[in-house]
């Protein structure tokens, strides 16, 4: 078991002809994911490494049943390519690009309202169920399939870095997933909690938060209401300045709000487990979980 | 991106949102021709820096007649003011916004910000204005009024009478107070502004609305599209290192500390940050190099940490995955050897061939130490400072 992506995922990659849609979708290949399209306008009838290329998505949707869609266009185009996926009918929209226009994104998280649809992202690594399929950048061999662990995160490279600590303790995945660093984003933590709920297979997550919002305390709230599954909490930027944006456009300090520390306390209040120190990650999560 | 309150004003001219007349100036002589085209005295002398807190620290003065606009001229062009936003080192003034003084009846809060919990832009705005906004919405939330406008319906006229109603102006004052938030609604819109605050908005005794001061702040993600906008940046206002790494598409951000760190991606770059203090010493900056690092970026991120004095010790932290770790230790090697490394770094990395990548910092003959995992390089790194 796993949540939003299996082996039975059909992958249509957006902006597949171009340098990162090359390089990632041959990676993705590799570790078994079912790609069967892809897109770029002006490009359909080519074929990228035998994948066929369509001018549109809605194409490729109706020529190949692809049920999820990778994409890798541009900031200046992609909230238009996350809409054009939206419309054609796909399940899943896993969105890398990083640097969209906040008010590009409050348009298309309105439109999306609503629509039977999962947006992944923008500006995230992507998703992965190990062992059988990878729809994102992040590297596949970190991962041990099986479970019983999911883990959700804000970050990208900081994923890989939890990812890594729990293989080394053996402990196996069943999705791991960033969420993006944007301040607008599709499938937040509240959404991933709840799946993991109710995935058999999983049986802890780990949650990775950073400074910026309130997304974390939100997701602490409903830990307390409704996750019956023990969740290991790690917040990034205790030495963040306020006011400053910290590389993710999301990941500033506005005020009192957004803080590491007020995170973790709303974590802590709420029985989540929280390490404060990431290079002791893997050990505290073996302790934790039962496994 | 930050610009100027004189700058903002202009966006709200353009606009249609009234603001007082003046105009920005660069000497005291021209300070004194401005003051004197204003209609009469008194008038305000405006420190223009991009640090909120200007009128506590000195920077705002009120000047009588023709002399005394001389004397706050003077006294305030060159100053270094410090302020809250500042930091104890201050920051230069190089411009003055000259502007007539209004008779004030009341002063008020209007802001309008795209909120990212709600995907909504939200709007604003309290009968208490001209004081530290956050203390009243924690210490009296009933004083403000906030309106969630949907960006796909766009600005409606009840969304304005709303914000009229609720600070309960004058009927003579409501109809101008409708316009003047619809107008700075579109000036969000049309600019990808990321905030429009107007602290105070006065009504004056003659029922009149004007924006005693303007702040707006852009949405760096969306200037591509403004180019006009660009034209308003100010780099005497930013730290001169972190103008530099923009310069290589580098996010840096300089911090107090005296251990240099560079990391790719930001969720770890900041936990890094975290690890350092842990580990008993201080961080000196925050520096993304991006998801994949190259050797070139390597080499400018080698640059902009050496460029900070205090920086005793540096510490990479890379998780390359799907990057070859020997491809990034020879980068690392020649980088170091380019740029004249004379403090020493411990280097953690993981990716494919991180064997390989050891041996060839091991062998290049430069301080350059491993570490076998974070919690490994935490205590080298804190040794190495402490």
């Amino acid at each position: 078991m796993s949540i939003f992506v299996n082996k039975e995922t059909k992958v249509i990659v957006q902006g597949i002809t171009g340098r990162e849609g090359q390089f990632h979708t041959r990676q993705c290949v590799s570790y078994g994911t079912n790609v069967v399209a892809g897109s770029t306008p002006g490009k359909g009838g080519q074929e990228m490494d035998g994948i066929p290329v369509f001018n549109t998505v809605h194409q490729g949707v109706e020529a190949t049943g692809a049920n999820c869609s990778l994409i890798f266009v541009p900031p200046a185009f992609a909230a238009d390519a996350i809409l054009e996926a939206v419309d054609a009918g796909v399940d899943v929209v896993v969105a890398i690009t990083e640097g969209i226009p906040i008010l590009d994104m409050m348009r298309v998280k309105n439109y999306m309202q609503n629509k039977p649809v999962q947006l992944i992202g923008p500006n995230c690594p992507g998703i992965t169920t190990p062992g059988e399929c990878k729809v994102g950048i992040m590297p596949g061999n970190i991962h041990i399939p099986g479970g019983p662990i999911g883990v959700i995160s804000r970050s990208g490279t900081l994923t890989y870095e939890v990812v890594d600590q729990l293989t080394k303790q053996g402990i196996g995945q069943t999705t791991c997933l960033g969420i993006g660093g944007d301040p607008v984003n599709g499938t937040n933590f509240i959404d991933c909690l709840q799946a993991f709920e109710h995935d058999t297979e999983t049986k802890g997550i780990v949650m990775v938060g950073e400074i910026g919002g309130d997304a974390e305390e939100r997701a602490a709230e409903y830990v307390q209401k409704s996750v019956s599954k023990p969740v290991v909490g790690f917040i990034a930027g205790l030495t963040a300045p306020p006011g400053r944006r910290m590389g993710h456009a999301g990941a500033i300090i506005s005020g009192k709000s957004g803080t590491a520390q007020g995170k973790i306390e709303a974590m802590r209040a709420s029985g989540i487990h929280v390490c404060e120190d990431l290079g002791t990650l893997g050990h505290f999560c073996k302790e934790v979980f039962p496994v | 991106m930050k610009i100027h309150e004189y700058q903002a004003k202009e966006l709200f001219a353009n606009q249609q949102i009234p603001i007082p007349e003046g105009s920005m100036v660069t000497s005291v002589d021209q300070a004194v021709d401005v003051a004197d085209t204003l209609g009469g005295y008194p008038v305000v002398v405006k420190a223009q820096i991009h640090a909120g807190g200007r009128g506590k620290g000195g920077g705002v003065k009120l000047a009588k007649s023709k002399e005394e606009v001389h004397e706050a001229a003077s006294s305030i062009l060159g100053m270094n003011l410090v302020t809250h936003q500042t930091g104890p080192q201050g920051q230069p003034v190089k411009k003055l916004l000259v502007e007539q003084c209004l008779d004030i009846a009341h002063e008020m809060y209007m802001s309008v910000i795209p909120d990212r919990a709600s995907a909504n832009v939200v709007i604003m705005a309290s009968m208490a204005g001209g004081v530290d906004i956050e203390e009243v919405a924690e210490k009296t939330p009933e004083k403000i009024i906030k309106v969630a406008v949907d960006p796909m319906l766009g600005i409606q006229a009840y969304h304005c009478r709303q914000v009229a109603f609720g600070l309960d102006l004058p009927a003579e004052a409501r109809k101008e107070c409708m316009a003047l938030v619809s107008n700075v609604y579109k000036l969000l819109m049309a600019h990808d502004c990321s905030l429009v605050e107007i602290n105070p908005l006065v009504l004056t005794t003659d029922n009149r609305l004007l924006a005693l001061d303007a702040k707006i702040n852009f949405d760096d993600n969306a200037l591509f599209r403004h180019k006009d906008i660009l034209n308003y940046r100010d780099v005497d206002e930013e730290d001169p290192l972190e103008v530099e790494a923009s310069k290589y598409g580098l996010n840096y951000i300089k911090m107090d500390g005296n251990v240099g760190n560079m990391v790719n991606g930001a969720g770890l770059a900041m936990a890094t940050m975290d690890i350092i203090k842990k580990a008993g010493a201080e961080p000196a900056n925050f520096l993304d190099v991006g998801g994949g690092a190259s050797a070139e970026m390597v080499e400018n991120g080698f640059r902009i940490i050496l460029g900070d004095p205090n920086v005793k010790g540096i510490f990479i932290n890379i998780f390359g995955g799907i990057l070859r770790c020997d491809v990034l230790a020879q980068g690392v090697v020649q980088a170091a050897a380019k740029v004249g490394l004379n403090v020493p770094v411990v280097v953690r990395m993981e990716g494919t061939n991180v064997e390989q990548g050891r041996q060839i910092l091991a062998e290049s003959g430069l301080d350059l130490r491993t570490a076998k995992d974070l919690a490994d390089a935490a205590q080298q790194v804190a040794a190495l400072v402490n």
